[in-house]
């Protein structure tokens, strides 16, 4: 196995700086929050279409257990631990994890959080019914190494759900670009538009590794709704969603 | 001393009409829900609390069916097969009282024909309607609290707590205020209003009719303001007299038999004789919309949010509608494990319901200062305007559909359909 780490530093100590505004809904992670619900719907229904349908639509992942790989402060692993999800939630910077640990335990919601790398927990064998990487691998030093550890913590007959930003002259231009400078969305320097990742450039990896992996899925702005939703069109952000045999 | 909190998924403050239809809408979703009002449940459905009578326009309507209070409103309510809208004058100035020549008519059968079609809404007295929703909160095993009252809330990580007047604290993911137009819950957050009081005030009675009146409301446009008469069961009717403050002030003070004749002299005699039943009741006017229906864990629904002129019976029927679209957003929240309380999840609610209210509010605004006039020209223009209405059918039937809340994108519970989780 490649032991190179999947980290880079300097990835970690951007998001060290705005860790505190994590679950400020206005500030930089805005667009994180305004994604959120397609994001979840996409893993809520990818997650029953291979578990089967759930016993309650209130707690659909009851008794699964979830692995968040690059956490952040929670965004998504507070709504996966809501719908019954038993969730360990890792990311490689300090101060964003005690903003989530924080918050999470402010309401009573049980999340593992540590700080790790996906390949610290895959070298220790541990496996998961379903694992998720939102918006991450964009941000990791070794696209091929995150993902063979990403399959690894993907127990057999488990899902791994990964989205990103796609390398496009439109994902560059608008998600990075626009969102930077223009709309003051995110941070300045929030992403190197260079180290985007393509659809087929998860997909293929992951098919080596034996996965049967799903065509992707956009999330398109709906400017109606003023949030995101789900769509055919990938040329920005995407999801895609692997099964492991 | 130790607190007792209890948990809930949304506490609703106000057990008013709307607060109750929220509250069942959650309820029926499979949410959990508190709601507490500040008077004693008795109190609301004395006769002499509220006088007044709603025209629940039928996507309202079907939202009621389908959380099971319409069945106990029962035959409590009259539907309104036609609508009659006209420049009246009363007696004793050039022309006789009653409905003038030229004026606006909808009618149902225009736009749900046969016998069995769909009314263009059903007049309830107020009382009724609580009534109803009481009956069916206790059936439903609605978890009510009254008196009690929201005292102060703070906003947490992920759930607002909330100090109720009897020391108990309830945890919640949403605070849904609907505690009227003075709600203490949305000046707690900080949400202001504009808005203003009006110079009119509504008298509201109830007649009783020689005639059948079929089920045809009639609105006169008065110089004073509109003057309307409301169908309601056992071929009675409900009284709607907006009028300049101390006339209605004055009026209130009138003795019965002097009073009816005030009365006959607008309400005119296609309904043969009238006898009043029951005291008047008299309310002030006036507009206001919130600037946001939401903050940090607080969603402002019905009166809290907006108030209107009741000229185009249509406050009851927004906040009713505010409801809908609230209880919708909540589940679908629900159901992605999402912080009910949170920007994210309720800008959609504020984004669906913030549009229509502010323009009904000022468009019904517009409306009451356009009729409330007597200078000639503005008679004439409004009398062309109406009878030009009238005899176009499709602009007759989008003015039915957005009276009826049919128009734009309706929530589930007003097509009928019930939420779940």
């Amino acid at each position: 196995m490649n032991t190179a780490s999947t980290l880079d530093p300097s990835e970690i100590a951007k998001f060290a700086k705005t860790a505190h505004a994590w679950w400020d809904e206005k500030g930089p992670f805005a667009p994180l929050h305004r994604l959120n619900p397609a994001r979840l719907a996409y893993i809520r229904d990818r997650a029953a279409a291979r578990f089967g349908p759930p016993a309650s639509r209130r707690r659909p992942l009851e008794g699964l257990r979830v692995l968040d790989i690059g956490c952040g402060g929670g965004l998504v692993s507070e709504p996966l631990a809501r719908l019954g999800a038993r969730l360990t939630a890792i990311d490689a910077e300090g101060e964003t994890l005690k903003i989530a640990e924080a918050h999470a335990l402010a309401q009573g919601l049980s999340i593992t959080y540590s700080q790790a790398s996906a390949e610290d927990l895959a070298h220790k064998g541990l496996q998961f019914d379903l694992v998720i990487a939102m918006e991450i691998i964009e941000h990791t030093a070794d696209v091929g190494a995150f993902l063979t550890a990403a399959a690894a913590l993907t127990a057999p007959g488990g899902l791994l759900i990964l989205s990103t930003i796609n390398r496009t002259w439109m994902a560059k231009a608008l998600a990075v670009h626009a969102a930077e400078h223009l709309l003051r969305w995110v941070p300045a320097g929030t992403h190197d538009p260079e180290k985007l990742v393509k659809p087929e450039e998860i997909a293929a990896p992951l098919r080596a590794l034996g996965l049967e992996v799903d065509a992707p899925v956009g999330l398109s702005l709906d400017l109606g709704k003023g949030g995101f939703r789900l769509s055919a069109d990938v040329r920005m952000n995407y999801l895609i969603a692997a099964e492991r045999r | 001393m130790t607190k007792q909190t209890d948990t809930c998924d949304v506490l609703v403050a106000g057990g008013g009409m709307v607060g109750l239809t929220l509250a069942l809408a959650l309820r029926q979703a499979g949410l959990e829900v508190i709601a507490v009002d500040g008077e004693v449940p008795a109190a609301q459905l004395d006769p002499a609390y509220d006088g007044r009578a709603s025209a629940i326009a039928f996507a309202s309507w079907r939202m009621l069916k389908t959380l099971g209070v319409v069945e106990r409103i029962g035959a409590h309510a009259e539907p309104i097969e036609e609508i009659v809208v006209s420049d009246g004058r009363p007696a004793g100035s050039s022309r006789r009282s009653g409905p003038s020549s030229l004026f606006l008519h909808f009618d149902r059968r225009e736009l749900n024909p046969g016998p069995e079609g769909e009314a263009l809404g059903y007049m309830v007295e107020n009382r009724r309607m609580r009534l109803a929703l009481a009956q069916q909160a206790r059936e439903t095993g609605l978890d009510l609290r009254a008196p009690d009252a929201v005292e102060s809330h703070s906003v947490l990580p992920g759930q607002i707590r909330v100090q109720l007047r009897s020391g108990r604290v309830v945890q919640a993911g949403l605070l849904a205020a609907a505690d009227g137009r003075d709600s203490r819950s949305r000046r707690a957050a900080g949400l202001r209003t504009a808005g203003w009081v009006h110079k009119q005030a509504a008298l509201v009675v109830t007649v009783r009719a020689q005639r059948p009146h079929r089920g045809i409301a009639h609105e006169y446009f008065l110089p004073g303001g509109p003057f309307a008469i409301l169908p309601l069961s056992d071929n009675r009717a409900c009284v709607v007299w907006t009028d300049r403050a101390p006339t209605v002030g004055a009026l209130l003070a009138l003795k019965d038999g002097d009073f009816l004749a005030e009365l006959k002299a607008r309400f005119g005699d296609f309904l043969g004789d009238l006898t009043v039943e029951g005291p008047r009741f008299s309310y002030p006017l006036g507009v206001h919309v919130a600037e946001k229906l939401i903050a940090p864990g607080v969603a402002l629904v019905g009166d809290a949010g907006h108030g209107v002129h009741p000229i185009a019976g249509q406050g009851l029927n927004m906040g009713l509608r505010d409801c809908a679209a609230l209880a919708e957003v909540l589940v679908d929240a629900a159901r992605l494990g999402q912080d009910l309380g949170a920007t994210a999840t309720l800008a959609r609610y504020d984004r669906w319901r913030r549009f229509d209210n502010a323009l009904l509010a000022w468009a019904t605004e517009g409306f009451n200062t356009l009729f409330s006039n007597d200078w000639p020209l503005l008679r004439l223009a409004r009398d062309l305007g109406m009878s030009a209405v009238s005899s176009i059918p499709p602009a007759r039937r989008f003015f039915m559909k957005a009276a009826g809340g049919e128009l734009g994108d309706l929530p589930l519970l007003l097509r009928g359909e019930a939420l779940a989780l």
